[in-house]
C-alpha cells in the first residue's frame, strides 16, 4: 500500500494507559538478553514505549562501574513498568511495588504478577486479588497479569486495575494464544485496555492476539531468545501493526465451500 | 562499629551510621537505588537522617532486566 492511500485510512484510537497516549501497542521486557547493548538495540527496533524491569538486590561491591539498565532504557524516554516477577505472595508483591516506586522517584505504575508455582509460573489469582486491592488503596496504578478467566478479569477491572493482562500461555513457553475464545470474551467485557502478557512465541502469535481485539501485547522471551533478537523485534512490531489493522478492518466470513474470486459472467467457452 | 544485615549478608558499619553513610561506604552514592530497612521503605529524602541500629535488615535494590 502506498503511503498516500494509507493516509486516507481513518485514524485508530490510541492506546491510553494511566492517561498517557502511546502510539505503539507492543510492550517489551528486558530479561534474558545477552547484554545491555543487545537489550537497547532490540527495544529501540521494537519501537515499544512501555518497558518492563525487575527489582532485585544490588550486587554491592561487584563491578561498581557496570552500566545500569536504566542508563540504557532511560525513564525520560520510556515508560518504565516495574514488575513483581518472582513473587509468590501478595505480601512479597506489595513490598516489591513499594521498592519500585521509591526506585523510580514516586512513579506508581506497576505490573502486578503473583505466581503460583515454579513449574508453570501460572498466576496465583487469590494472592493477586489481595495484592491488587492493597496496591490500589495505596495509590498504585495496577496493570495486572492474570489467568484468562473472563469473570476474574472483570473483577480486577471493577476493583480499579487500569489494564488487564491475561496470559496467552505460560511465561517463557512460546506456545502462543492457547484460549482465543477466553481472550475474546475478556476483550468484549473490558472497558480498560486488555494486553496479552506471556505466551507469545513468534510474530504470528502476536498478530493473533491483536486480531482478537487486544489493545496490545507484552512479550520478552520471544524477542530475547530468538536467534536474531533485533530482527525479531522488528517482526513483532510489524506483527502487532498487522494484527491491529486486520482487527479494525474486520475479517471476511469463513465459509465451508469455495467462492470464485474471478467473475463467471463474460466467460468465452 | 555495629553489625547490620545488608542484602542478607552481615556487614559492619560505624556507630550512628546513617543510610547515606552506608551508601557512601558501599561506593553507590547517587546511583539509582531504593533502600528498605526492616521491610519499610526509607525514602531518599531521609537517607541523611536515618540512623542504623544493630541487627537492622537493610535491602538495597535496583532495576534489572525482566519481563
Amino acid at each position: 500500500m502506498s503511503e498516500e492511500s494509507k493516509n486516507r485510512l481513518p485514524e485508530d484510537k490510541p492506546l491510553v494507559i494511566d492517561g498517557k497516549v502511546y502510539s505503539s501497542r507492543l510492550l517489551v521486557g528486558t530479561g534474558k538478553y545477552r547484554d545491555l547493548t543487545e537489550t537497547g538495540h532490540a527495544i529501540e527496533t521494537s519501537c515499544a514505549e512501555i518497558v518492563t524491569v525487575a527489582v532485585r538486590r544490588s550486587n554491592i561491591g561487584q563491578n561498581p562501574d557496570e552500566p545500569n539498565l536504566l542508563d540504557v532504557i532511560s525513564p525520560d524516554r520510556y515508560t518504565i513498568l516495574p514488575n513483581t516477577a518472582g513473587c509468590y505472595s501478595a505480601k512479597e508483591a506489595v513490598r516489591t511495588c513499594k521498592l519500585a516506586r521509591e526506585l523510580l522517584d514516586g512513579h506508581n505504575l506497576v505490573k502486578l504478577e503473583v505466581l503460583g508455582d515454579e513449574k508453570t509460573l501460572y498466576p496465583n489469582m487469590t494472592e493477586t486479588l489481595i495484592a491488587a486491592e492493597e496496591l490500589i488503596k495505596d495509590g498504585f496504578k495496577v496493570m495486572v497479569y492474570c489467568t484468562d478467566d473472563p469473570l476474574l478479569a472483570k473483577r480486577l477491572e471493577e476493583m480499579g486495575c487500569i489494564a488487564i493482562m491475561p496470559l496467552g500461555a505460560p511465561i517463557g513457553s512460546g506456545l502462543g494464544i492457547q484460549n482465543r475464545y477466553n481472550i475474546r470474551l475478556i476483550v468484549e467485557n473490558a472497558k480498560v485496555p486488555v494486553l496479552v502478557d506471556a505466551g507469545v512465541g513468534t510474530a504470528s502469535d502476536a498478530t493473533i492476539a491483536m486480531e482478537l481485539g487486544c489493545d496490545g501485547v507484552l512479550m520478552n522471551t520471544a524477542i530475547a531468545l530468538a536467534q536474531d533478537p533485533i530482527r525479531m523485534a522488528r517482526a513483532m512490531r510489524l506483527a502487532i501493526e498487522a494484527g491491529r489493522d486486520s482487527y479494525l478492518a474486520g475479517r471476511m466470513p469463513k465459509k465451508l465451500y469455495a467462492s470464485a474470486s474471478s467473475p463467471l459472467d463474460g466467460m468465452f467457452f | 562499629m555495629i553489625e547490620i544485615q545488608l542484602n542478607g549478608e552481615p556487614l559492619e558499619v560505624p556507630d550512628q551510621a546513617t543510610i547515606a553513610v552506608l551508601l557512601n561506604q558501599l561506593s553507590v552514592t547517587g546511583k539509582r537505588l531504593a533502600v528498605e530497612v526492616n521491610e519499610d521503605i526509607v525514602p531518599r529524602s531521609c537517607h541523611d537522617e536515618y540512623k542504623l541500629n544493630p541487627g537492622d535488615r537493610v535491602e538495597v535494590v535496583h532495576a534489572i532486566g525482566g519481563g
